[in-house]
C-alpha cells in the first residue's frame, strides 16, 4: 500500500515540500538547541516546562480521540463511521508520534532517553506514560493497517485485530489519564491538584480532538474522490458538542471549588490566567481569547442551521480547536508554575527557536498525517472505482 | 531497586561496598579515601534520619553568606544570577518561605530576617517518586541523592518538589561559567549541562567523617545543627526537644527533615 503515497498530484507534492521545508527548519533549530542546551528556551528555574511539554498534553487528547469514532463503529454498530474510522486511528498514529518527538525534544539528555527503559521505574508516572503511548501507537499502526489492507484486498479483516480493536478503546482513554496523572499528583501545586484533571482532560480531548476530525474530513473531501459522509460528519460533530459543553462544565467546577473556598493556593492560578496576578498577566489575553472562542463555537454549535451547514460547522471547528489548544497547549501547563513555591512570579515567554522546534514538530506530524491520509483516502478511491 | 543498583555497579566494576550508590559524589569521596579499596571509610559517618535545625535567631546576612559561600564554592556551583541560576542553598525572606503563614503584623525581627533554604531531604518525597529513572533515590540514611549521570532531564522531579529546592542546567557550566576560571574545588566534578541537580547533604562528607560545608561554616555561631533524629541523643534531636520549631508546609505530607526555630 505504500507505493499510494509516492503516486499524487502536484498540489499533494507542494503540500509535502512545505511541510517537509518546515520539519527542516526545526531540525535546525533542534540541534542548535541540542548544543547551546535548554537554555535556548524561555524556560526557567521557576516555570521549569513550558510549550513542548504543552504541546505534548494537548497532542495526547487528539491522539486519545480516535475512540470517538471506533467506539460508536464497532461497540454500537454505528455504520456512518465504518469509512472514518481510518481516518481517526491514522490521525491517532500522527498525534502520538508528535508527542513522543514533544517529550524527545524537552528532555535535557535526550540521549540518555532509553534510561527510562533501562530502569523501569513503576511508581513514576512518565514511566506509565511512555509505556501506554507507546503501546497505543504500536495498536493504532497495526489496526489501521491491517484493516486497510483487508479494505483493499476487498475482505473481511482478519479475525485477530478484532480484540486488538476493542483493546484500544480502553487504552485511549488511559493515555489521556495517565497524562492528566502527571499533573493531577504533585503536591503544592494547586492548580493541577484537582481529581477532575484527567475527566476534564478527557472532555477537552474529545471536543478538540473530533473537531479537528471533522476539518480532515472536509479537506479530504475536497482533494479527493473519497467523501466521508455528511452523516458521519455530523455524527461527529454532536460528539464535539457534547464534549465542548461537558469540559466547560468542568472548568466551571473548578472555579467554584476554588473562589467560593476563597482558598489563596486555588484561586491564584485563575487569578492568574484570567485577570493577571501582582501585575503579572502574559496569559490573560490567551485565555479570553480562549473563553470567548468556546463560548461561540458553543452556541454555533447548539444552532441547527450553522451546525448542518458545512461552512459554519467548519468554523465552528475551528474555533473549538483553537480554544481548547489554547487552554491545554499553553495555560494550562505554565499556569501550573505560577505562582512558584515561593508565592512570587516568574512569567514565561517562549523562544524563536523553541516555537521553530515546535512549529517544526508539528510540520513533522502532518507530514506523517498526509502520508497516512493519502494511503487511505488511494484505497478507498481504488475501492470505489 | 537497590538490589538492580548494585548489580549495575559491579558491571562497571566500582563498586563501594556499603555506600551500595552510583553517584559522581561517591565515587570522588573514593578516589579521596584512596587506601580502603572497597570498604567504606571507618570514619564515615551513619545516621537513620539526617536533619538540620537551622537557628534563625543566630543567622544574619554574613551568617547565611558564609554557609552560602561554603556550600557553593565546595560543590562548584555556577552563579550565573539570572533566572537560569543553579541554589544549593540560599536566603528568603519569611513570606516566601512560609507562604501563607506571614500576616500583616509579622513581628519586625522575623519580617525581614534571612531564612537558609535547601533542599530538606524528605522522608517521603515527591522528586523520588516522580523520577522515571531513579536518578533521584533515598538513601537508607534519608538523604535525597541526585545521579547526574543517569538523570535524563525531564525535569519532572523539579515540578514535583514544592520546595523550589531543585536546579536545572540549562546551559553547560563547563563551557560558561567555568570557561575561564577553574572551579574552586577540584575535587568535586562539575556538571553538565541537562541535567537537575541541589543539595546533597553533603554526602561526599560525611562519608569521610565530615560536618556538612554549611554547617561547618556557621560553628561559631552554632546556627546550623546537624544530626540523626533516630538518635535520642544526638544533638538536633535534643535542640528540637528544647526549643520549638517549624518545617516547610508540613501540610503537604513531604515530612520535611530541615527544622526552623524563629
Ligand atoms: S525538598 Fe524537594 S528535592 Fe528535597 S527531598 Fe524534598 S521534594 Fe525532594
Ligand atoms: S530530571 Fe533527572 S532526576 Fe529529575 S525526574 Fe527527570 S530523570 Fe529524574
Ligand atoms: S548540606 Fe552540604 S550540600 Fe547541602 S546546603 Fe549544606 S553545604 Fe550545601
Amino acid at each position: 500500500m505504500l507505493e499510494t503515497a509516492l503516486k499524487g498530484s502536484k498540489k499533494y507534492w507542494i503540500l509535502i515540500g512545505v511541510l517537509f521545508g518546515l520539519h527542516g527548519i526545526g531540525v535546525t533549530a533542534f540541534l542548535y538547541q541540542l548544543n547551546k542546551g535548554l537554555t535556548v528556551t524561555g524556560m526557567s528555574r521557576d516555570v521549569s516546562w513550558g510549550l513542548y511539554i504543552a504541546q505534548f498534553t494537548f497532542l495526547v487528547g487528539v491522539a486519545a480521540s480516535a475512540v470517538m469514532v471506533v467506539l460508536p463503529y464497532y461497540l454500537h454498530n454505528v455504520k456512518e463511521f465504518g469509512k472514518i474510522t481510518i481516518l481517526g486511528e491514522f490521525l491517532a498514529v500522527a498525534a502520538v508520534n508528535m508527542c513522543l518527538m514533544f517529550i524527545l525534544v524537552d528532555l535535557g539528555k535526550p540521549m540518555r532517553m532509553l534510561n527510562v527503559i533501562l530502569h523501569p521505574t513503576p511508581n513514576s508516572i512518565l514511566f506509565w506514560d511512555m509505556v501506554v503511548l507507546n503501546g497505543y501507537l504500536f495498536l493504532n499502526i497495526i489496526i489501521g493497517w491491517v484493516v486497510l489492507s483487508a479494505e483493499r484486498k476487498q475482505v473481511e479483516p482478519p479475525k485477530w485485530v478484532k480484540p486488538l480493536i476493542y483493546l484500544s478503546i480502553p487504552w485511549a482513554v488511559s493515555i489521556h489519564t495517565v497524562t492528566a496523572f502527571l499533573y493531577a499528583g504533585l503536591p503544592g501545586r494547586h492548580f493541577w491538584l484537582t481529581a477532575i484533571m484527567a475527566a476534564r482532560f478527557l472532555a477537552s480531548a474529545f471536543a478538540a480532538g473530533p473537531a479537528l476530525l471533522i476539518l480532515l474530513c472536509l479537506i479530504v473531501r475536497r482533494v479527493s474522490k473519497f467523501d466521508p459522509g455528511k452523516e458521519a460528519i455530523q455524527k461527529v460533530a454532536n460528539i464535539v458538542i457534547y464534549a465542548l459543553i461537558i469540559s466547560i462544565f468542568f472548568v466551571l467546577l473548578e472555579i467554584f471549588t476554588a473562589f467560593y473556598s476563597q482558598i489563596p493556593g486555588h484561586m491564584h492560578g485563575f487569578v492568574y490566567t484570567f485577570v493577571g496576578l501582582n501585575g503579572y498577566g502574559n496569559l490573560v489575553p490567551w485565555t479570553w481569547a480562549s473563553a470567548v472562542m468556546a463560548v461561540v463555537a458553543t452556541l454555533m454549535l447548539l444552532c441547527p442551521p450553522l451546525r448542518k451547514n458545512e461552512t459554519t460547522l467548519a468554523i465552528s471547528c475551528l474555533l473549538v480547536f483553537f480554544s481548547l489548544w489554547i487552554e491545554k497547549g499553553i495555560t494550562l501547563v505554565i499556569t501550573g508554575f505560577i505562582p512558584n513555591p515561593f508565592d512570587t512570579i516568574t512569567e514565561y515567554v517562549p523562544t524563536l527557536p523553541e516555537v521553530a522546534i515546535t512549529v517544526g514538530i508539528w510540520a513533522t506530524g502532518f507530514l506523517i498525517l498526509t502520508i497516512l491520509y493519502k494511503i487511505a483516502v488511494s484505497v478507498k478511491e481504488e475501492i470505489a472505482s | 531497586m537497590e538490589r538492580s543498583r548494585r548489580s549495575f555497579l559491579k558491571i562497571l566494576g566500582i563498586s563501594t561496598l556499603g555506600l551500595g550508590t552510583l553517584s559522581a559524589v561517591d565515587l570522588l569521596a573514593k578516589a579521596e579515601m584512596g587506601k580502603a579499596e572497597y570498604s567504606p571509610n571507618p570514619k564515615g559517618m551513619t545516621g537513620k534520619r539526617w536533619a538540620l535545625v537551622v537557628d534563625v535567631k543566630k543567622l544574619d546576612e554574613e551568617t547565611t553568606q558564609k554557609a552560602i559561600e561554603a556550600c557553593h564554592l565546595i560543590h562548584n556551583v555556577p552563579d550565573y544570577g539570572d533566572e537560569e541560576e543553579i541554589k544549593w542553598i540560599w536566603t528568603d525572606k519569611y513570606e516566601h518561605v512560609f507562604p501563607g503563614q506571614e500576616h500583616a503584623y509579622l513581628a519586625e525581627e522575623i519580617e525581614e530576617k534571612p531564612f537558609l533554604l535547601l533542599c530538606n531531604h524528605c522522608s517521603n518525597p515527591p522528586c523520588v517518586r516522580v523520577c522515571p529513572t531513579q536518578a533521584t533515590w533515598q538513601r537508607g540514611d534519608g538523604i535525597v541523592m541526585m545521579d547526574q549521570h543517569r538523570c535524563i532531564g525531564c525535569r519532572y522531579c523539579m515540578a514535583a518538589c514544592p520546595f523550589g529546592a531543585r536546579s536545572f542546567n540549562w546551559k553547560d557550566p563547563r563551557t560558561t561559567y567555568f570557561k575561564d576560571k577553574e572551579p574552586p574545588n577540584p575535587k568535586y566534578p562539575t556538571r553538565t549541562k541537562g541535567v537537575v541537580e541541589k543539595c546533597n547533604l553533603c554526602a561526599e562528607r560525611l562519608a569521610v567523617g565530615e560536618m556538612p560545608a554549611c554547617v561547618e561554616a556557621v560553628k561559631d555561631s552554632k546556627a546550623i545543627v546537624f544530626g540523626d533524629l533516630e538518635d535520642p541523643h544526638s544533638e538536633a534531636r535534643e535542640l528540637l526537644h528544647e526549643r520549638f520549631a517549624i518545617r516547610r508546609r508540613p501540610e503537604l505530607g513531604t515530612s520535611p527533615n530541615v527544622y526552623y526555630i524563629v
